[in-house]
């Protein structure tokens, strides 16, 4: 099941919401219609409906339940759904963000690209040549799930959880990669280390990234990322290039 | 401006109001008081509005004064609390004046208590809202001598009213709508999962509290590699090990590990009240039942200051009773004759 589904599923998800769920598994083509979906409810404008979240393959609709109900809101849902989508869009931004995979800062990289079936130099080759979209953030501030890497990269999260992890950690599961926000356990593994911020809470702007960017990172030595890191003028040495 | 001073705080003290609904798409989930309903207590009780931010204190009490006396309520877990050494009532307006040493004990009885002023916490806003979020970096736990600036109090002539509370500090059960992946465990499981008793683990913080039980686990086949989704609070996750976890106020908001349901709003205090070792049970509602305990914050405040009811004094327990005033609005007699 590669393909977003031919009807999404419409879930209830609190007594105040609805997801629209376009696939079962993660896949651009269900991402990119999550996305769009999220578009065309915002323009929409239902009464009633107080929030638009999209996420890597769903959207939810939130709503007031003294203002409707969710009889009203899954309505025009479906007559949304029912409508022509548009197509992919393209990048509008591509961030270049510096990684170090030395041991010292990825712990389980080896670990991670023996469950990839490969070693751990084709593992950062593999990590670094490809640009990964911004499917969704989430799960803390501004925290993006990058994606997709291939397919054997579909490794499987770790049973028990990591308790802690470093800010900035480039960690991965499921073909995707995620630059960690959030001071909380974790089953992802942890395979590098960058030193950007992807969320600013003290700015004007909290949130680095937005769904839709292009991340590719490079990998920089020990010495290199030490004085990334104390370099305080940039966000983790990172650059950003406006494509549109 | 007054202020409130902590001259002792309790490890687990943060300015709560209701949190910042409407930011899940760029990861930030709603946070604020983790049990709602208490703030909403505390806001009936005072007069004031569902905005009012108040002390959330997580299992310890701390030492408070005031710059300028002000009345206040306690609400949520059962924490021993006295003005002076006088003891103050649970569930009640007070009065604290100025200088006067509040001092509020370990919970006996649920996990968070509430300190609600009739004139709020006024400390700066950010993104609309005052409630601290640990996990997103907003705001910090409060320590000992920290001086925060409140509201004055309107109204400091007002008569004291109760609000009788039925118990949700004891666990219990649970009631529980579907969620997207309720569907994705098996008939048995859910079934075992409707018929288990759990206890709380004593792990367990703002963002969710871990569930113990005896048997064998809720997990299933294929369990850790689903495709992250979006996440509310009141969500039951699994790990991989089949170990359940209840979200709560400053939950992620999205997650890879399956949900077998989501805690309903009106029960979910009840969980966030559960001690560690609280016995909890879950009970299935269809869509159609859960959609139908739906309710708004102002709802629920309008029907919560409905509920109060006047405090009636006995003269002889009032200690300061000359400093009251006894006799107000007088007049010339004439009222009732008058056009």
């Amino acid at each position: 099941m590669n393909d977003a589904l031919q009807d999404p599923e419409i879930c209830p998800l609190g007594v105040d919401g609805i997801l629209v769920r376009f696939a079962r598994n993660l896949n651009d083509t269900a991402n990119a219609r999550a996305l769009a979906f999220r578009d065309q409810v915002e323009a929409a404008d239902i009464a009633g409906v107080t929030e638009v979240a999209p996420s890597l393959v769903s959207v939810r609709i939130g709503f007031d339940p003294s203002a409707t109900d969710r009889n009203a809101v899954t309505t025009a849902i479906l007559t949304l759904l029912a409508e022509p989508m548009s197509g992919d869009t393209p990048p509008r931004r591509l961030w270049r963000i510096p990684a170090c995979f030395s041991p010292d800062h990825a712990a389980q990289l080896a670990e991670a690209a023996q469950l990839a079936g490969c070693t751990v130099d084709q593992a950062i080759a593999e990590i670094t040549t490809q640009q990964v979209r911004v499917m969704a953030i989430g799960f803390a501030p501004g925290q993006p799930y990058l994606g997709l890497l291939p397919d054997h990269w579909n490794i499987p999260r770790q049973s028990a959880l990591t308790d802690t992890l470093p800010q900035g950690a480039l960690i991965c599961a499921v073909r995707q990669l995620i630059i960690w926000a959030a001071e909380a356990p974790t089953g992802w593994r942890h395979i590098g280390q960058t030193a950007f911020r992807v969320y600013l809470p003290e700015t004007k702007q909290p949130f680095a990234l937005q769904p839709g960017d292009v991340v590719q990172f490079a990998a920089v030595s020990d010495t290199d990322f030490a004085t990334i890191q104390r370099d305080g003028t940039t966000n983790g040495g990172a650059r950003c290039e406006v494509l549109r | 401006m007054p202020t409130l001073t902590l001259h002792k705080a309790g490890p687990g003290l943060t300015v709560q109001d209701l949190g910042r609904p409407g930011w899940k798409a760029q990861g930030l989930s709603t946070g604020g008081a983790a049990d709602p309903l208490a703030l909403l207590e505390g806001a009936a009780l005072l007069g004031a509005g569902t905005d009012n931010a108040v002390i959330e204190m997580m299992g310890f009490g701390g030492t408070f004064t005031v710059s300028e006396g002000t009345h206040f309520a306690l609400t949520g877990a059962v924490m021993q609390a006295n003005i002076d050494g006088a003891t103050v009532e649970h569930n009640t307006t007070q009065f604290l004046p100025a200088g006067a040493k509040l001092t509020i004990a370990g919970a006996t009885k649920g996990v968070y208590g509430y300190l609600a002023l009739a004139g709020g916490i006024t400390t700066a806003p950010i993104m609309d809202s005052r409630a601290t979020h640990l996990t997103a970096g907003i705001g910090t736990r409060l320590a000992t001598d920290d001086a925060l600036p409140i509201g004055a109090d309107m109204d400091r002539m007002r008569a004291p009213v109760k609000l009788h509370v039925d118990d949700r500090l004891s666990g219990g059960t649970i009631r529980i709508m579907p969620g997207p992946q309720t569907g994705f465990f098996s008939d048995q499981t859910l079934a075992a999962f409707a018929t288990t008793t759990f206890q709380r683990n004593p792990r367990g913080n703002r963002q969710g509290i871990r569930l113990d039980y005896e048997g064998k686990g809720f997990g299933m086949q294929g369990g850790l590699t689903f495709v992250s989704d979006l996440i509310v609070s009141g969500d039951i996750q699994m790990t991989g090990d089949g170990v359940p976890y209840i979200l709560l106020a400053e939950c992620q908001t999205i997650g890879g590990y399956p949900r077998i349901g989501s805690v309903i709003p009106a029960d979910l205090p009840k969980v966030a009240q559960a001690a560690p070792g609280t016995a909890l049970r879950f009970q299935f509602l269809s869509v159609v039942e859960a959609d139908a305990t739906a309710t708004t914050y102002a709802a629920q405040l309008r029907q919560l200051r409905a509920r109060c009811t006047p405090v009636l004094r006995d003269p002889h327990d009032i200690a300061d009773l000359l400093g009251y005033q006894l006799i107000s609005g007088a007049t010339p007699g004439d009222d009732l004759e008058r056009p």
